[in-house]
């Protein structure tokens, strides 16, 4: 008949405006990771170090050694009318050093040797004055900064903030859409047509694969524009990892919402689910950080080679003998989830 | 003519509540069939027996001539079922709603022509989140008319509804039945059955306890006449019974309902006690029995609890 569309074009179509009708589900998939690369990419930015924090007691030479420090710039002075109000704020830790220089002792350099900036700031100081005084170098040397875009913790940041993301969309959006329909018993009105069970889980899975390729195509747009994030390896090995995440998270959203009678429970185990990847599969920081007998386990978790697979292509530039391994654990999760979940899936 | 639907022996224990217990049944092609019964006589479970959704214990069900296990894809074809107390999805629009039912099934009705079946096309392009209870409830019959259905199952269709939107989707089911569709509703209306139905069943504690016509159900009462009157100081129960010719007696409203096998005894019977009584006459009205004093003659109990 004319009037027949595509089941699952149509399954798929109708799932993507529900989607799109719900503002807040849009916040979380698009918004909320670019707002989380930013503000973390503010807090982490590379900058130069504060100056750190002197005191300088008064006395005769007070005035040309507050100049001298204040020309340094490493450090920053403030001066004190008596040695003990001085010493005052170096216990509170207002100060890292007390600079005092007295008729026949010279200078004296009252500070902390367990604080590290106090021993920066010795340094610093006695720089500072000694070269004011006169002192000369006796080899010449300039610095050459080093500056690595791909070393700084945006770039570790923004590829584990992707694979989060792409665990997050699979999980709940898939987990809590199936759980809802079944609880309105929306489930069962389908299953009551001639509606194929496959058609209605793979529009689950086809209208999120919309979503996962906005939502990859935002955050690295994002990384690239706002902090010229680097990306080494081709794009298409790229997309390739994604598909797998993303087939690889629907799979677990199905697997997890396959008999969940109540959001509550769904909820539950989608928290079982989630909180150990985002805890040790790299995201913030470096999975290696944890003991090597967690290892095993923490590099079999999918999100954990999700996130090594895309800062392999994207940090490194690794083609794909590198990340062959990741591939095939996201590829073996997304076939046994699928499995498991179209076996033990409650209609009802 | 293959019947539409015909079970024997139909079992289902939730627990150690029998849900259904032993319930046959046979719906001829063509017939609008009702289920009548109180809430918790199973006959949602019944129904959805007979849908494919739940299996039974025991028994054997055939549906236009098929089994479920069998030929289940072919009979969803050929199927249309409303649930009770399923919700459709809230953001979609009526259109679109009836758009992706009609995409499930090979062959079936145009959504447009649905819309316009149900009197839906107002609300064409509004989120079903925003429709009224009588609309949901046509829109979700329009969903199961989608495949254009040899066979019709409605459960409790106008459970909740006003009584504007009960008549409105009355005449919608009515028209289908015309077209020479089977229909089988369950239903605690018993005015919903006797405008619809060509044959009910009574169904009580999981089993048949009647069937026929509406029309044969009340002629097999023994007292086919209901008297309804009220007096000044109220009469006693005790008082009715010892009256020739009169049968069941209940309350309702301050009234009294007594059913009489001739009005032309238990009349007169009446008014002689009363007035020996006492009594002084506030009303009197007598009507034919419904299919409501008939499940109260069978059961001893009132079809709706509210």
């Amino acid at each position: 008949m004319s009037d027949r569309r595509h089941p699952l074009a149509t399954l798929t179509k109708m799932r993507l405006l529900e989607f799109v009708r719900e503002p807040e589900a849009l916040f979380w998939v698009f918004a909320f990771p670019v707002l989380m690369a930013l503000v973390l990419g503010f807090a982490f930015r590379d900058r130069p170090p504060d100056p750190v924090p002197v005191g300088v007691v008064s006395g005769p030479s007070a005035a040309e050694l507050t100049q001298a420090l204040g020309r340094s710039g490493a450090v920053k002075p403030s001066a004190y009318p008596s040695l003990a109000e001085g010493l005052e704020a170096l216990r509170t830790g207002k100060i890292a050093l007390l600079v005092e220089e007295t008729a026949g002792l010279g200078l004296t350099y009252h500070f902390d040797r367990t604080r590290p900036d106090a021993r920066i700031a010795r340094l610093e100081v006695d720089d500072a004055v000694q070269r004011s005084r006169g002192r000369g170098d006796p080899s010449p040397a300039r610095d050459a900064l080093v500056h690595e875009k791909g070393s700084r913790y945006i770039d570790f940041l923004l590829p584990g903030i992707l694979g989060l993301n792409l665990m997050g969309t699979g999980i709940w959006g898939i987990g809590f859409a199936i759980v809802n329909a079944r609880l309105k018993k929306t489930l069962k009105l389908m299953v009551a047509t001639p509606m194929r069970k496959s058609d209605y889980l793979l529009a689950q899975m086809l209208s999120r694969f919309v979503f996962f390729v906005l939502e990859v195509i935002v955050i690295l747009a994002f990384g690239v524009a706002a902090f010229q994030v680097p990306v080494r390896g081709s794009f298409a090995l790229l997309a390739l990892i994604t598909v797998l995440g993303a087939l690889c998270f629907g799979g677990i959203g199905l697997l997890v919402a396959a008999r969940a009678r109540t959001l509550e429970a769904a909820n539950g185990l989608m928290n079982l689910v989630m909180v150990p990847m985002w805890l040790f599969s790299g995201v913030f920081f470096s999975s290696e950080r944890f003991p090597k007998a967690a290892q095993p386990f923490i590099q079999a978790l999918p999100l954990t080679a999700l996130n090594n697979a895309l800062r392999a292509v994207m940090l490194e530039g690794r083609a794909l003998p590198a990340i062959a391994v990741e591939l095939v654990i996201l590829g073996a999760w997304a076939l046994v989830a699928f499995a498991v979940a179209l076996k033990i899936f409650r209609w009802q | 003519m293959t019947p539409a639907i015909v079970c024997r022996g139909l079992e289902k224990h939730y627990g150690d509540v029998k849900a259904v217990d032993g319930l046959d049944l046979e719906v001829a092609a063509g017939e609008c069939f009702g289920l009548l019964g109180p809430n918790g006589a199973g006959k949602t479970t019944t129904i959805e027996i007979l849908e494919g959704l739940t299996a039974p214990d025991a028994g054997e069900v055939v549906i236009l001539g098929r089994r479920w296990g069998s030929h289940e894809r072919e009979l969803r074809e050929r199927l249309g079922i409303s649930l009770q107390e399923s919700r459709l999805t809230e953001k979609l629009t009526v259109a679109e709603t009836l758009v992706l039912f009609r995409s499930f099934y090979l062959r079936g009705r145009d959504p447009e022509q649905l819309m316009a079946d149900m009197s839906l096309e107002e609300k064409r392009d509004a989120r079903v989140g925003k429709l009224s209870g009588g609309q949901r409830q046509r829109l979700a019959v329009a969903c199961a008319l989608a495949g254009d259905p040899e066979l019709l199952f409605l459960d409790e269709p106008t459970t909740g509804l006003d009584p504007q939107s009960r008549l409105q989707l009355w005449e919608r089911i009515a028209a289908y039945k015309q077209a020479g569709r089977s229909v089988l509703l369950t239903t605690h209306y018993m005015e919903e059955a006797e405008r619809l139905c060509d044959r009910v069943a009574v169904v009580d504690h999981g089993r048949i306890i009647a069937q026929g016509t509406p029309a044969e159900l009340i002629a097999g009462l023994k007292a086919p006449h209901i008297i309804e009157f009220s007096t000044e100081p109220r009469v006693e129960d005790d008082f009715l019974s010892r009256i020739p010719g009169i049968g069941e007696r209940r309350q309702r409203d301050g009234r009294w309902l007594l059913a009489a096998a001739s009005l032309a005894q238990a009349v007169p019977a009446l008014l002689a006690a009363l007035d020996g009584a006492g009594a002084k006459l506030l009303s009197l009205s007598t009507h034919r029995a419904t299919l409501e004093d008939v499940f109260i003659a069978l059961t001893g109990r009132e079809l709706r609890d509210e």
